[in-house]
């Protein structure tokens, strides 16, 4: 029972993580219509960052979450601003593609600025436990949980009363439409981008404790996107649903089946999704309609 | 500047379009004929490496340049060719045989992958054949009885007719001579109903379903065509590196098939040939590059793939038609000379509208 609850936990708080990384896909294709690959890339960038501010020039931990949250939503909104704009009216596929590559790009510039070896990064939280007759919980994956809880509630927030959620929500249901009620569709583009590169950061963040830093760690954005896709690709709450269900899964299929499986289980559920109900969870598709 | 008189509907379909094409192409036959005697022997291999490339871009670009769908899993189509390929031969097939069997088999995938690829588009797509590919990575590191596993299989020794073919000259002519039937079957496909009906889907599904065109029967077929194609390539792949292992079909290789093929242009058979020569030397030249420059840069990690990043980043975003692109742009200007002006080449915008709910 003890080892269900644990692979539970572990699962959980995986999951969150996954599902934080397809909350900032899903809000950049909510708003602009475009799939951002790179977006295991910007987490792993955050990482690093945050990387950086704790154990290069040993900041205050919070100060440090805070000048990481800062600085890649500036990253977020520069990307948007050189990279991106120049593609808006362009095909998705164009898009894709063009993420894709600077996915590769931004890996090698990590891999110039702090090397290719693992690091590590401690916060102040790391390596408490609790024990609750038997189940061994990390602090971190608390911290995960909870950071994940906090982040979705102010996101529901935001997109629900705030103007500028709203804004955004009008400039990714139409364009056209958006600007002529006055929205600056371009100006808000770079925010969504803003923001979304700063919820990645969180997920880096998060996740650095638990796991290493290295140019590589993006890799897991493949699967978040996996979790984006099974929560229904544009559904905010979807991408926490789905990334929690692939975290568990995974999790227990690594204790309950050969070796290999759970690497693999991510795409099975995809694949499984995509077969019985391709539109997701939370469906936001509609076949078009002539 | 040539103008052609057309006098029969023929005209429209036939191969070469006019005398002049004629003379190009038949030079160029003669040059790929001749030049392997002429050069070192360790750019004849690079040369065949370059077709092999060119057979997997055909696939590749029938599929997304032709009918508009996206496939981030063409790696996976390969490694199949490739390892049906070298088991039938360790099983004792001859050479021709086995290839058109591991073609056949690695199409009979495509379809069913396709089948349920039909109710997805675009992005969703584009994940699934992701995750198809990821599977397949998974399959060939485990399935040890027939793949080896981790320590991967040797592919024998290819004999066409019981003469050996693995030194670099006449596998240089092989890879051309698969590359050109290739060609010309991709070429006769373009210009028949299916082909049609590929491209009309490719601009768009809901017109090409107006005019009577099965989208899941043409759909398929276009994944089953564009498999055969990659297995193909996988085939003569085998033989070139000559031991097959699970790390040499990664997500990296279908990304770079995908940038072959958006670096040469999408939508053109002359695109493939360049990105493939693009995708076969840029290697080479980061290689020589690395010499020159200071180790600081040099012994980034990852620098390869960055420096493809970059480019196709590049490209994406100056030039969205590829090297092909570019290459009519340019023989439009002489052309034109005195007359070009600068708007005819200008991209139009459109505005997205999303279909999406909510």
């Amino acid at each position: 029972m003890e080892v269900v609850f644990q692979l539970l936990l572990s699962g959980i708080s995986q999951g969150c993580v996954y599902g934080l990384i397809a909350l900032g896909f899903v809000l950049i294709y909510k708003a602009t219509e475009m799939v951002n690959f790179a977006q295991g890339e910007i987490m792993m960038l955050g990482a690093f960052f945050a990387f950086t501010f704790i154990s290069i020039l040993e900041l205050n931990f919070f100060l440090a979450v805070a000048a990481t949250i800062v600085s890649m939503a500036i990253c977020g909104a520069l990307l948007e601003r050189v990279v991106l704009r120049p593609m808006i009216g362009e095909p998705p596929f164009s898009v894709l593609m063009l993420t894709i590559g600077l996915g590769f790009l931004l890996r090698a510039i990590a891999g110039a600025v702090w090397g290719s070896e693992p690091k590590s990064l401690s916060a102040p939280y790391t390596g408490g436990v609790f024990n609750v007759s038997g189940v061994i919980i990390g602090y971190e994956n608390l911290v995960i949980i909870a950071g994940t809880a906090l982040l979705c509630s102010l996101l529901f927030v935001f997109f629900k009363f705030s103007r500028l959620g709203i804004a955004m929500q009008a400039a990714s249901q139409n364009q056209l439409a958006a600007y002529y009620v006055g929205i600056p569709v371009k100006r808000i583009y770079s925010m969504v981008w803003a923001l979304s590169a700063a919820i990645s950061a969180v997920a880096g963040i998060l996740v650095a404790p638990v796991s290493l830093i290295d140019p590589l760690m993006g890799f897991i954005g493949i699967k978040a996107f996996a979790a984006a896709i099974v929560g229904g690709f544009g559904s905010l709450p979807g991408a926490i649903v789905g990334g929690l269900i692939i975290g568990i899964v995974e999790q227990f299929a690594s204790l309950y089946l050969p070796p290999g499986f759970s690497d693999v289980t991510a795409y099975v559920i995809l694949l499984l999704m995509l077969l019985i109900r391709p539109e997701g969870i939370f469906a936001t598709m509609q076949r078009k309609k002539v | 500047m040539r103008f052609i008189r057309k006098t029969s509907y023929g005209q429209d379909i036939q191969l070469f379009k006019h005398r002049g094409q004629v003379f190009w192409y038949g030079l160029l036959l003669a040059t790929v004929f001749g030049l392997p005697f002429f050069i070192d022997s360790f750019y004849v291999g690079e040369l065949s490496m370059v077709f092999i490339y060119a057979i997997a871009g055909t696939g590749l670009m029938l599929l997304v340049g032709y009918t508009g769908l996206v496939s981030l899993g063409h790696a996976a189509f390969l490694a199949i060719g490739a390892y049906t390929h070298a088991y039938l031969m360790t099983h004792g097939w001859p050479l021709l045989p086995s290839i058109i069997s591991a073609t056949l088999f690695t199409s009979l995938i495509g379809g069913l992958v396709g089948i349920p690829a039909l109710r997805m588009t675009g992005i969703y797509l584009a994940v699934a054949t992701l995750a198809f590919a990821i599977i397949i990575e998974q399959v060939l590191t485990h399935w040890v009885s027939v793949t080896g596993g981790f320590r991967g299989m040797p592919v024998p020794l290819p004999q066409l007719f019981g003469v050996d073919i693995h030194d670099a000259l006449s596998f240089y002519f092989f890879c051309l001579a698969i590359l050109i039937i290739c060609l010309l079957l991709a070429l006769n496909l373009l210009r028949s109903p299916t082909g049609r009906a590929m491209r009309a889907i490719r601009d768009s599904e809901i017109s090409a379903q107006s005019m009577g065109i099965h989208l899941a029967y043409t759909k398929t077929l276009a994944f089953a065509i564009s498999a055969g194609f990659t297995g193909l390539a996988g085939c003569l792949l085998a033989h070139k590196i000559g031991y097959l292992a699970p790390d040499g079909f990664t997500l990296l290789i279908s990304i770079q098939l995908l940038i072959l093929v958006v670096v040469g242009g999408l939508g053109s058979l002359h695109g493939v040939i360049y990105g493939a020569f693009f995708i076969g030397f840029l290697p080479q030249a980061i290689a020589l590059m690395r010499d020159y420059l200071p180790t600081k840069i040099s012994q980034i990690p990852g620098l390869e793939p960055g420096i493809f990043g970059l480019i196709l980043v590049l490209f994406l975003i100056y030039e969205p038609l590829g090297i092909y692109g570019r290459w009519l742009k340019i023989r439009h200007y002489f052309e034109e000379f005195p007359l070009y002006r600068k708007a005819t080449h200008q991209r139009q915008k459109s505005y997205l509208r999303t279909e999406r709910l909510r």
